[in-house]
């Protein structure tokens, strides 16, 4: 493989995501915003007032991390199922098939554009929590590299689902019905510690739990769940996702006929 | 040495359809090729699967002699193409879409720059650059899918249908840009529905039809198995009565319009001795149906006829 060749594609690519990214910030990057605002206000300020603290920690302080994991997680996965389908919609995803970067490249250029939009999301989540509450780091290592895994994670899934999509409403029916309710019941607003021990077990099949936690844990020191296992978790999910990415380009799966 | 070579290549869709029945295709190096053939004869399949957008079913495809499933990224780099359907990222620019082009060829940022600024400007869409490609005319989007494959300055260059729904004079401008770049060295494959322009423009043609290769062979070389012409002579004076020419039918289409049929034995300078015996004398004169479209019908129908028989 042309190493130089490839590097150059990829970065191509990553500059082609966050050009599309920027270019239409208002459904990029402001609706986040506003909706994280919206939770803090309503579910940190107002509720969590009455809830009092959770771990130790103010309601408001405990959301936090998982809000920022939340708009991590469905802004990596729908920038990159977005624009991938996009391009197999128009058409224009043949500029790069006829090409002669690899299908590694392919799959990298776009999952760095979802992490990036993930992580500029993120960023400024972060930022507006500032506004309501505070935050000191813990373990600035595993905060940086569970976000990180996180949204390479949701970034291969959102490429995945684009390579199987055929119509608009297939890129809207992983994130309506299994990544929003996974999010939600993956330890963004509780400690599963509230929970019966069967409702634990059944949480702890959620992945996104793991992520949530561990990423909680990066930032105030508190977690439900080992932080090796959420580790062993991300890395699996990167290994078996990219693998099926990459075997799925290898077929042409949805792509060549 | 061969720009493409196409061994015993097949293509069999999931549904069962049999696109490609084994066809065998050489085009040299330099060549300005005409891969011609009714709707739905392969020619979109073949070229699909030369530029890695359709799956073989078997065979063998060589671009310079890189094998595209064992030596894709050189092959890859030899070729551009101009596919049918419009198929640009509307909502980029103009310049973008090209520089990015570059990009996935591995070309740096600042010879992309350069190639961009040569192609757009050869191609008249300087100006256009910063402008979205959703805000342009239909030939201008086609100009811009000549850029877009140009910008790696490849060795092949295949037009799936470059001048469809095109009015003449851009199809004129984009016939003289195609001939020079071929004149430059680039070897050019083109499939069209306008006979005149494969006629014009090309040196060898390819003929496909029910997936398999029915022609293939020089133009002059396919023209010359014409069996006859009808030609329409325009006359000075005129005339009232079709002359009776030996060797040759003719008929008036008006007072001062002469159709001829001429069978292949004899040549036109026969029938300018002998209008010329009668006392006519002749304007200007045309054939009645593009040489290459008669030629191209009758293949086509004959193929379809000895299938019938079958």
């Amino acid at each position: 493989m042309n190493i130089a060749l490839n590097l150059v594609a990829v970065r191509t690519v990553i500059r082609k995501e966050m050009s599309r990214v920027l270019r239409i910030w208002v459904q990029t990057i402001v609706p986040p915003a506003i909706t994280m605002t919206l939770y803090f206000i309503i579910f940190g300020n107002l509720i969590g007032r009455r809830i009092g603290t959770m771990d130790g920690f103010d309601y408001m302080q405990y959301i936090a991390p998982g809000l920022i994991m939340m708009s991590v997680i469905t802004n990596s996965y729908g920038n990159v199922v977005s624009s991938f389908f996009g391009a197999k919609f128009t058409g224009h995803i043949e500029e790069m098939l006829i090409s002669p970067m690899s299908n590694a490249s392919i799959i990298i250029g776009h999952v760095a554009g979802g992490v990036l939009r993930g992580l500029l999301v993120g960023l400024l989540v972060t930022m507006i929590a500032l506004f309501f509450t505070r935050l000191d780091v813990a373990h600035p290592f595993i905060m940086v590299s569970v976000v990180l895994l996180s949204s390479i994670v949701f970034s291969l899934a959102g490429f995945i689902n684009a390579v199987f999509a055929r119509k608009f409403d297939d890129i809207s029916i992983v994130p309506t019905f299994v990544l929003t309710p996974l999010t939600y019941l993956g330890g963004v607003f509780y400690s599963i510690s509230m929970l019966p021990e069967f409702w634990q077990g059944v949480s702890k099949a959620n992945p996104i739990l793991y992520m949530v936690n561990a990423f909680r844990f990066g930032i105030l020191g508190t977690s439900d769940i080992s932080i090796t296992h959420a580790y062993t978790i991300l890395i699996g999910f990167v290994v078996v996702l990219f693998s099926a990415a990459f075997f799925l380009m290898k077929k042409g799966v949805g792509i060549r006929e | 040495m061969n720009a493409l070579t196409i061994k015993n290549l097949k293509k069999t869709y999931d549904n069962g359809n049999q696109a490609l029945k084994g066809i065998d295709l050489s085009v040299k190096a330099g060549d300005f090729y005409a891969l011609l053939g009714p709707n739905g004869a392969g020619k979109t399949t073949a070229i699909g699967i030369v530029s890695s957008l359709v799956n073989k079913t078997d065979g063998v495809v060589e671009i310079f002699g890189h094998d595209i499933n064992t030596d894709f990224e050189a092959a890859k780099a030899c070729l551009g193409l101009v596919p049918q359907e419009v198929n640009l990222n509307l909502w980029d620019t103009v310049g973008n879409i090209v520089s990015n082009q570059a990009g996935y060829y591995g070309i740096g940022r600042k010879l992309a720059r350069q190639r961009v600024e040569k192609y757009l400007r050869e191609l008249r869409l300087w100006d256009r650059r910063n402008d979205i490609a959703r805000s342009l005319s239909g030939g201008m989007k086609r100009r811009l899918m000549i850029a877009r494959a140009l910008v790696h300055e490849p060795r092949l260059l295949i037009l799936d249908e470059p001048t469809a729904g095109v009015d003449i004079e851009i199809r004129r401008s984009m016939w003289e840009y195609l001939q020079k770049i071929n004149a430059a060295g680039t070897t050019i494959i083109l499939t069209t529905h306008y006979l005149e322009e494969a006629e014009s423009l090309c040196r060898h043609i390819g003929i496909i039809d029910g997936g398999k290769i029915i022609e293939d062979a020089k133009m002059s070389t396919v023209l010359g198995k014409l069996q006859g012409q009808v030609l329409i002579l325009s006359l000075a004076d005129d005339l009232h009565v079709a002359p009776l020419l030996n060797g040759f039918v003719t008929r008036l289409r008006d007072d001062n319009e002469l159709e001829v049929e001429k069978g292949p034995e004899h040549d036109i300078n026969d029938l300018f001795e002998q209008l010329s015996i009668h006392g006519i004398r002749v304007v200007s004169m045309r054939n009645k149906a593009n040489r290459l479209e008669e030629l191209f019908l009758r293949l086509v129908d004959s193929k379809s006829s000895a299938e019938d028989r079958e």
